[in-house]
């Protein structure tokens, strides 16, 4: 109990302060793109609605993140319980990540990590 | 709380090779659509998909007579489960063959070149020539036949459902990649999709419950539990309810058959003699396993409910298909009718009744991929020519091909001397003698609804003047050809010397859990 009491209070306290420590040191100067969506300089449109179109680009790149995601969200408790596991575990998690890695290197040779 | 020791389950890696074999090809076949130049890309696929296929069925060969419970129980390699894994590399090499052929007479194949390209224009010959072929279809079909392997085989609810997605997943994609009337054909995808995401979703909830009633999601655990009779039924059976609606989906059954004759007719016709083959052949597998295992002491509770769908099937699919002017459409709904004869030999409860459908399954397996195959080969300037009053008089001008239409017509109505006879006299007997007689009589006197649509068409081609703008019927390829012959071949010798393979099923049940 008391290690993640004080991991909670160290991180807890570390969000305050850098959001405190932000807002008090930093500089204001407003413009239009700061009032946008995301702040990053790309414009959220063309929009879907009024008749126009999505860049498909955007839906190759969010379902590969899905894959990577995925890929992590399995190895995080394979690497936590990999003690317990031994042997079998590394070996089917080889052949996870290899399966994986094939599929990135489709993507990587049919241009789909290309944005333009 | 203490974690629990691990221990690493013991996999018995021979007995899963008729499924390992085809996902190896299928990792392979992405690998090849990598790395390998566009001018050898095509053919190496079809080496590499067809090699995966003959080596899943010289497994199965191989493996036959033993039986492996493995992976902690939760797959369970048998007799059915190896008949029915053997039955899907046949279907899948017809299959594949299909989809292979791309001689200048099938005009190019079945396929999208490039999704934004008008079929026959400039532009596409060009977007061709520049390299930017698609070659997925053969890593896809082969990820869909692994999920199909392991489909019949999965001893565990859980496991199910995975290869549930498995065989779906591809499926659902290669049902919109046809290259003329593509709108059609999406809409197929989409449709098939959707649904398809709620028959999962009524699986889960079944799953779910049945869990909850058993504590275990292993099949023989759930039998014992519905055995000892100790627990809360109502879960049990809502749980059986909602399990066999996702599995009831899977195989075309009514109420759950409307995807069907829209999928069928939007998908390219390579994919839906696949999905009507193989995907049948892997769905009853299922479906036999989880009614025969887990709820075969349950046979008074389930059965008069199975009575009803089976009738609904075979009677919707008998009388839809007469109004049909569609070809494929019309066969659409035929598998319809033949999934409701097949639900007969699950309803039977015994030993022939499986065996029975297991060799139904087979010979209507490959008789519909032929049937299909014949229909990738009559086609007017801007495809497939698939309605029926375009078939007028057929036989006149290419006798052997509308012969080899008829003979599987003929199979598909259950005439005697061909496989259909035999399937269904199988499964009719299987039926009778699990007091089921008459269920039997329904599926009598449907078949005989259903020869009239056949037998119309027969008369159609042969008997019609034949169109002055007639389709053209097109040489196939060497791999349509094959395909064909392969099913013909079959048809015949299992209408004429059954008893082998009857044998082979007989000797291959029960199943092991």
């Amino acid at each position: 109990m008391i290690p993640i009491l004080i991991l909670s209070i160290f991180s807890g306290g570390f969000a305050i302060f850098s959001i405190v420590a932000g807002s008090l040191s930093g500089p204001k100067r407003f413009n239009r793109a700061k009032l946008e969506s995301y702040e990053c300089g790309i414009e959220p449109a063309p929009q879907a609605f009024r008749g126009h179109r999505l860049p498909v680009k955007y839906y190759l790149t969010a379902m590969l993140f899905i894959v990577f995601d995925i890929e992590i969200v399995f190895l995080y408790p394979w690497a936590v319980a990999f003690n317990k596991l031994g042997m079998f575990g590394l070996v089917e998690m080889i052949l996870f990540i290899a399966t994986v890695f094939v599929v990135y290197a489709y993507v990587w040779r049919r241009g789909g990590l290309e944005w333009d | 709380m203490a974690a629990a020791d691990f221990t690493a389950p013991s996999i018995a890696y021979g007995a899963l090779m008729p499924v390992l074999i085809p996902a190896g090809a299928a990792i392979v076949g992405v690998l090849v659509d990598a790395f390998a130049p566009s001018t050898i890309r095509w053919r190496a696929q079809v080496v590499v998909a067809l090699a995966g296929l003959a080596g899943a069925l010289v497994a199965c060969g191989i493996l036959a007579g033993e039986h492996h419970v493995t992976a902690d129980t939760a797959i369970s390699v048998d007799g059915p489960a190896l008949f029915l894994q053997g039955t899907i590399a046949v279907l899948g090499i017809a299959s594949v063959l299909l989809v292979a052929d791309r001689s200048p007479g099938m005009d190019g194949g079945a396929f999208v070149a490039s999704a934004a390209t008008t079929p026959g224009s400039a532009d596409e010959r060009a977007s061709i020539r520049s390299g930017r072929i698609q070659t997925e279809v053969f890593p896809l079909m082969m990820f869909a036949v692994t999920g199909m392997m392991l489909f019949p085989a999965s001893n565990d609810l859980l496991l199910l459902f995975v290869a549930l997605e498995v065989l779906s997943l591809p499926l659902y994609l290669l049902c919109g990649l046809a290259r003329r009337r593509r709108l059609l054909s999406q809409e197929a995808a989409v449709k098939y999709f959707l649904l398809g995401a709620f028959a999962s979703a009524f699986f889960l909830y079944g799953l779910a419950l049945l869990y909850g009633y058993a504590g275990t999601v292993s099949l023989g655990g759930i039998h014992d539990a519905a055995v000892s009779g100790q627990h809360n039924d109502t879960l049990l059976f809502l749980g059986l309810a909602l399990l066999a609606v996702g599995l009831l989906f899977k195989v075309g059954a009514a109420p759950f058959h409307s995807w069907i004759p829209d999928v069928y007719q939007g998908a390219p016709t390579p994919i839906t003699a696949f999905m009507a083959s193989a995907t049948k052949v892997a769905g009853f597998g299922a479906l036999l396993r989880v009614f025969y295992v887990s709820f075969g002491g349950l046979g008074w509770e389930w059965r008069p409910v199975a009575w009803g769908i089976a009738i609904m099937t075979m009677i919707v699919g008998s009388i839809f298909a007469i109004t049909q002017t569609d070809v494929k459409r019309m066969l659409a709904y035929s598998s319809i009718a033949h999934a409701g004869f097949i639900l007969i030999g699950i309803i039977a409860l015994n030993k022939s009744g499986l065996s029975g459908s297991m060799f139904y399954l087979l010979t209507y397996g490959i008789t519909t991929v032929g049937a299909f195959g014949v229909l990738t080969l009559v086609r007017d300037p801007d495809g497939e020519a698939t309605h029926l009053s375009r078939w007028a008089g057929l036989g006149r001008r290419s006798p052997l091909v509308a012969g080899v239409f008829a003979l599987f017509l003929l199979a598909l109505a259950g005439i005697p001397l061909t496989s259909g006879f035999t399937g269904k006299f199988a499964v009719f007997s299987a039926g009778v003698s699990g007091g089921a007689t008459p269920l039997v009589i329904v599926g009598v006197i449907t078949s005989a609804m259903a020869a009239f649509f056949y037998v119309r068409v027969i008369v159609l081609m042969f008997f019609a003047d034949p169109l002055e703008d007639g389709p053209v019927v097109v040489i196939p390829g060497g791999a349509t050809s094959s395909a064909i012959a392969i099913s013909v071949a079959v048809t015949v010798v299992l209408g004429v010397f059954p008893q082998p393979l009857l044998n082979l099923a007989n000797h291959a049940v029960p199943f092991y859990h």
